[in-house]
């Protein structure tokens, strides 16, 4: 291995294991209006990453905005098959957390929401992380002409 | 400092109250430990806002909690419902969604909420006394809890509501903590008629703008005249709360927190005073209107929040003096319980007179009960004007209750702001 990774300590809001690609978006989204379920597309017009999917990304964000039925709308994706990987948050969020959570708790799929301070900003679109259960965060930039994760 | 639960907290988590119990209390914690809340808090009551379908994941969550016997410990309240039940016909909802919002209903009334299906739950009796803790959903609810009630609800949401109701608790954090209630940014009211600010749309209007403007922080309105009536503050919590996140606005000389502007700031400078005048709240109304209202208009909704009984009592004499032009489907959202009050009052004659459609359990704006051809409809909501044209594809209008009440009986939109200054 020669790529130049890097890592950080993350905590775990929900702990758990996942690896992908990176989809960074520099500003906050609400799941609620800015998220469809069915296909787990970006839909709100005012957000730089309309028409990215969230779906087998790693979604990397300085925190969540908006209504508090953005918990819904993160579950219902999650049990979709249309959620992220794992949320990665510059700081706490609690209504995407909640959405991850009942998931969880209702058997579906693992959905680990991380806060990893000033570190998530160094993580670029496309890389590859990886998140380990003790919230250690793993990240191997993008190769230029090898579109990891595109 | 990290969260310390108490003995009884711990009981729950170890299943010592059953399966749901210790279900619900692992999410509050969790969502404790999030908020970097040192503690949990015993709530008085909570209103519901997951008995809306949105999915299977919520009926799902709803089903497991139900069949691990799970009851709530408050008294619990529900918000509004995909369905009016006492009008079944008027929602177009079909099966499976139809079905599936059914059994949610049904799974929230077995742990033993109140079938109220209400966004105005202090439209009901036993409503929250100041100071008290209570996990309460629904933005417009929130901010009026906060605001008016002086009671203490943090913003809660799906899931983390029936958790709090099942188990009693709640993280102490955010709205529920002194410090995190004082008012941090000043809207000075300035440059109005003298009537205006005994006009509902007023408050409705200034309500987008405090929303829109507040951040993160916590509004404070001066310059208004003191003793603002229920109605003009629920317009103004659900405007705020539709265009931002604000939970808690402080009226000075009208809100229990703010008998003057110094308490409403807990001594403390604002960050910012920002002036609010006549050509504010035309922008506001000109934010809540589609580009062109010129056409035929097809529907009128009042009742976002569910109208009270004084809303009824302002609507019923204009209704009684008015001819719906016949092109006009005229809705009246409320909740069943202040419909049946009025009932009692004698009032809906003159609703079945003139044709209105009373919805109740839910809300023209979030499951379909609008004649899908409608492209045009006017509100007196400022919240419904801010979500039905994303949630329903229409052109909205928003204008004051006597403009809704003329517009529908022209069969076009008449709007006059000219009380504003005039």
């Amino acid at each position: 291995m020669t790529s130049a990774g890097w890592t950080a300590e993350g905590r775990p809001l929900l702990a758990g294991a996942a690896s992908g690609p990176a989809l960074v978006l520099p500003e906050p989204l609400s799941f609620w209006g800015g998220v469809e379920p069915a296909t787990g597309l970006i839909i709100d017009p005012h957000h730089s990453a309309q028409g990215r999917r969230v779906a087998g990304r790693i979604v990397v964000m300085p925190h969540g905005r908006g209504s508090s039925s953005s918990s819904t709308v993160l579950a219902e994706c999650l049990g979709a098959g249309t959620g992220p990987l794992a949320i990665l948050l510059s700081a706490p969020d609690g209504i995407l957390l909640l959405g991850a959570l009942v998931v969880r708790e209702l058997g579906g799929v693992h959905c680990p929401v991380v806060v990893m301070g000033a570190a998530w900003e160094r993580i670029g679109d496309g890389d590859h992380v990886s998140v380990a259960a003790d919230g250690r965060v793993r990240v191997t930039p993008r190769v230029a002409g090898h579109e990891r994760g595109r | 400092m990290s969260l310390r639960l108490d003995d009884r907290d711990r009981e729950m988590l170890a299943g010592e109250l059953g399966p749901a119990t210790a279900l619900a209390m692992r999410i509050v914690a969790a969502m404790a430990e999030a908020a970097g809340a040192e503690r949990l808090l015993d709530i008085t009551g909570a209103h519901i806002d997951g008995c809306l379908y949105h999915g299977p994941v919520g009926l799902s969550f709803a089903a497991r909690l139900t069949s691990d016997g799970a009851r709530v410990r408050v008294p619990t309240t529900l918000n509004v419902s995909a369905l009016d039940l006492l009008h079944p016909e008027r929602v177009r909802l079909a099966d499976p969604a139809r079905s599936e919002a059914r059994r949610q209903m049904a799974a929230y009334e077995s742990m033993g909420c109140r079938p109220t299906w209400t966004c105005a739950p202090y439209q009901l009796p036993d409503r929250p006394a100041f100071g008290e803790h209570v996990c309460w959903a629904e933005s417009n609810a929130i901010v009026f809890a906060n605001t008016v009630l002086g009671a203490r609800t943090d913003r809660y949401g799906d899931f983390i509501d029936i958790c709090a109701a099942i188990t009693g608790r709640v993280p102490a954090t955010g709205f529920h903590l002194d410090e995190n209630r004082l008012g941090s940014v000043v809207f000075r009211l300035a440059g109005f008629a003298e009537g205006a600010p005994h006009e509902e749309a007023f408050w409705a209007l200034l309500g987008h703008v405090v929303g829109t403007r507040s951040g993160n922080e916590v509004p404070v309105i001066i310059g208004a005249p003191e003793g603002v009536p229920e109605d003009h503050l629920k317009a103004l919590g659900a405007g705020a709360a539709s265009s931002g996140s604000v939970a808690l606005i402080h009226v000075v000389g009208t809100t229990p927190e703010a008998p003057t502007r110094q308490d409403a700031l807990g001594g403390r400078p604002s960050l910012r005073t920002i002036d609010i005048g006549p050509d504010d709240l035309r922008g506001a109304a000109a934010e809540l209107t589609g580009a062109d209202v010129s056409g035929a208009l097809r529907v009128v909704s009042v009742g976002t929040p569910h109208l009270s009984v004084s809303g009824f009592e302002r609507l019923t004499p204009m209704l009684a003096a008015t001819r719906i032009h016949p092109d006009v489907t005229f809705f009246v959202s409320t909740g069943r319980d202040v419909l049946r009050e009025v009932e009692e009052r004698g009032w809906l004659a003159a609703y079945r007179a003139a044709g209105i459609r009373l919805v109740v359990d839910t809300c023209t704006y979030i499951t379909p009960v609008l004649d899908p051809e409608a492209k045009l409809a006017m509100t007196d909501s400022a919240k419904w004007a801010w979500y039905a044209p994303a949630n329903l594809g229409i052109s909205a209008a928003f204008g004051t209750l006597e403009d809704c009440v003329r517009s529908a009986a022209a069969g076009r939109v008449i709007r006059d702001f000219g009380w504003l200054d005039g």
